[in-house]
């Protein structure tokens, strides 16, 4: 067989250069932000200055990882029909949001959606709660994200594993910690516009092979690995598992605390529903994009060069990119996957601070009784804080499996954020308690499960047999969440939270008193 | 802006916001539901009904692909079809309860 030569691992003039660009232009915008960030409505919610548009760019900037571009079209390249269920999962759950969530939230919450779930309930409690489920979720969001970035950033460029983690972790802090919520927009709008643009010029190049047609690529796809990539492999061959992992990543959309936080940086409800809108959109047409190059992969580099680079397949956009488009264009989707690291990463540690800020010290600490500039600082602070902190968690997991650790993350968003958050939208009888027992049994149940589970207990602890058989712990535990809300709420009730639930109503359809 | 209680009381207790609220958990539910219906078919279809979705409709092409793309815009027609209702039926309503409820 002969050898297939490819300048992946070797440093890439291109890539580089564009990176540092991008990088100057990101920092740069920062600068321009920080002058417009100095209250908590600027820092944490960029002043409600965001449209529609941009809003619905940066929600699909947040949701499109690089692990999503390069996970998925690694999926399509090995296994074809397969990666498509996979990002289907990821797509269905933003209808969702906008059915169910996305202009309840705007109408009632302030920066964060615990504000929402706080809405006329006792504040400490369920503010306590609420963050710890936030913050468990950004914090495994993240230390997938991290440890991707650094082996992406090796395996790319021989940089240090360490140094990549570091310097990552430095751009991100400098975003969020001068720029806030403003800069963290346009850098996610920026690198949305790079990436799509970029994707889309890779798949119309790759086409370009197959006479414009997809059909075509199929065929031949079909031709050179058995019709069977075209349809339905081994990906869903437990029901049970697809359903639990079908649910977390559906509801779990709906709980991610970061996508929640921009709901909040639109002026009003309407926009928020054009920006799922227009986010649904892009993120859709974004996975029919990662299906295309995962099939160009598969035919004009070959699933064995694929999987020889890296196992999960991880490396086949940018090896067909290399294929179709030479070194310079190898270069260009190396650097628009960085800035996706960034830009996400950036998003998730501005959701972490608010929580810490927001959610802990101005509404446990403090008892809802900070001045704006004390607020502002503890956001800075927090940021800071976090951004530290999750370089010291991706040097941590160095080379550790850390895949698992996004399902888990969604699945801790589908049972402890998204059941709480529902039922104190629309169920009068939600009480203090109900929150608080809804959230701990959904994190603590998606935890214990998912350690249990063939993911942690057999794969990673090398134990015989998994103790608890679904690799997604959400078909359990966010029933159980809703259950024990339900439950605990009716067993006493609270009159208080029951009649502000009418100002709930006033606010939540006529956005009157929104904020 | 503040709203008295009394007020508040009254424009939650009339007519108007009650059907208002009505039409949206309806709309809201129906759409959920129907989003569901169709993820989780899906889904179950490929577990028991894999050799179906692998029919081809032309040569090298299974029905499952069509259907696998046709998912993906549905699920954004979906929440295109929920915006324009909420654009123009919603909306208009909102805002003369609104004017209602400010102006006294």
């Amino acid at each position: 067989m002969e050898t297939y030569s490819t300048t992946l691992g070797q440093v890439n003039t291109a890539s580089i250069i564009i990176f540092f660009v991008f990088v100057a232009i990101t920092l740069m915008i920062t600068y321009w932000a920080a002058k417009r960030t100095k209250t908590t409505s600027e820092f944490y919610a960029a002043d409600r200055s965001i449209s529609g548009f941009q809003n619905g760019l940066a929600l699909a900037g947040d949701y499109m990882s690089a692990a999503s571009f390069l996970g998925i079209a690694g999926m399509v390249a090995l296994k074809g029909y397969d990666g498509l269920i996979y990002s289907i999962g990821f797509l269905v759950g933003w209808p969702l949001v906008m059915f169910l969530v996305a202009e309840p939230l705007r109408n009632l919450g302030k920066f964060t959606f615990a504000d929402v779930v706080a809405f006329r309930l006792r504040q400490r409690p369920v503010r306590i709660a609420s963050s710890a489920g936030s913050l468990m979720t950004v914090v495994f969001y993240l230390i997938a994200q991290m440890v991707g970035a650094g082996s992406l950033i090796t395996s790319l460029f021989g940089l240090p594993y360490e140094v990549a983690v570091v310097l990552v972790g430095c751009v991100m802090i400098a975003y969020v910690l001068f720029g806030g919520m403003l800069a963290t927009t346009w850098v996610q709008i920026i690198k949305a516009v790079l990436l799509l643009g970029g994707a889309t010029l890779l798949v119309i190049m790759t086409l370009s092979h197959f006479s414009m047609n997809p059909l075509v690529l199929f065929e031949q796809a079909a031709i050179k690995y058995s019709d069977a990539v075209l349809s339905p492999g081994g990906f869903v061959t437990n029901p049970w598992d697809a359903l639990s992992l079908g649910i977390a990543l559906m509801l779990g959309t709906a709980g991610l605390p970061h996508i929640l936080m921009r709901f909040f940086t639109v002026p009003d409800a309407r926009q928020a529903r054009r920006s799922v809108f227009l986010a649904t959109g892009f993120i859709g047409y974004f996975y029919i994009l990662t299906f295309i190059i995962g099939f160009g992969a598969m035919v004009l580099v070959g699933r064995e060069v694929v999987s020889s680079l890296d196992k999960g397949g991880n490396m086949a956009a940018l090896l067909l990119a290399e294929s179709v488009g030479g070194q310079f264009f190898l270069g260009f989707i190396a650097a628009v996957a960085f800035a996706t690291i960034l830009a996400v990463v950036a998003g998730l540690t501005l959701s972490g601070a608010s929580t810490l800020s927001h959610d802990l010290y101005v509404n446990v600490v403090k008892r809802g009784k900070a001045d704006e500039r004390g607020e502002v600082r503890v956001a800075k602070a927090s940021t800071l804080l976090l951004g530290v902190l999750a370089i010291v968690l991706g040097l941590t997991f160095k080379g550790q499996n850390v895949a698992f650790m996004v399902g888990l993350a969604f699945a801790i968003a589908a049972s402890a954020n998204f059941p709480a958050l529902l039922m104190s939208i629309v169920w009068s009888g939600f009480t203090t308690r109900g929150a608080v027992a809804s959230i701990v049994t959904g994190a603590s149940l998606a935890v214990i499960l998912i350690i249990l589970s063939p993911t942690v207990w057999v794969d990673i602890l090398k134990n015989r047999e998994a103790i608890f058989a679904l690799k997604n712990p959400a078909l359990l535990s966010m029933p159980a969440a809703f259950l024990a809300g339900i439950i605990v709420s009716l067993r006493k009730k609270e009159p208080e939270a029951a009649m502000k639930f009418e100002e709930v109503k006033l606010r939540t359809y006529l956005g009157i008193g929104a904020e | 802006m503040s709203v008295t209680a009394s007020k508040v009381h009254e424009i939650i207790g009339s007519d108007t916001f009650k059907s208002l609220v009505r039409r949206r958990t309806l709309v809201s539910s129906v759409l959920t539901v129907i989003m569901l219906v169709v993820y989780i078919g899906f889904i179950l279809s490929i577990a028991f009904y894999r050799d179906i979705l692998a029919l081809p409709i032309a040569p090298y092409l299974p029905i499952g692909l069509p259907i696998g793309i046709g998912l993906i815009v549905f699920a954004w027609l979906l929440t295109g079809y929920y915006t324009r209702w909420a654009n123009k039926s919603y909306d208009r309503h909102v805002r003369e309860l609104r004017n209602k409820v400010l102006q006294q």
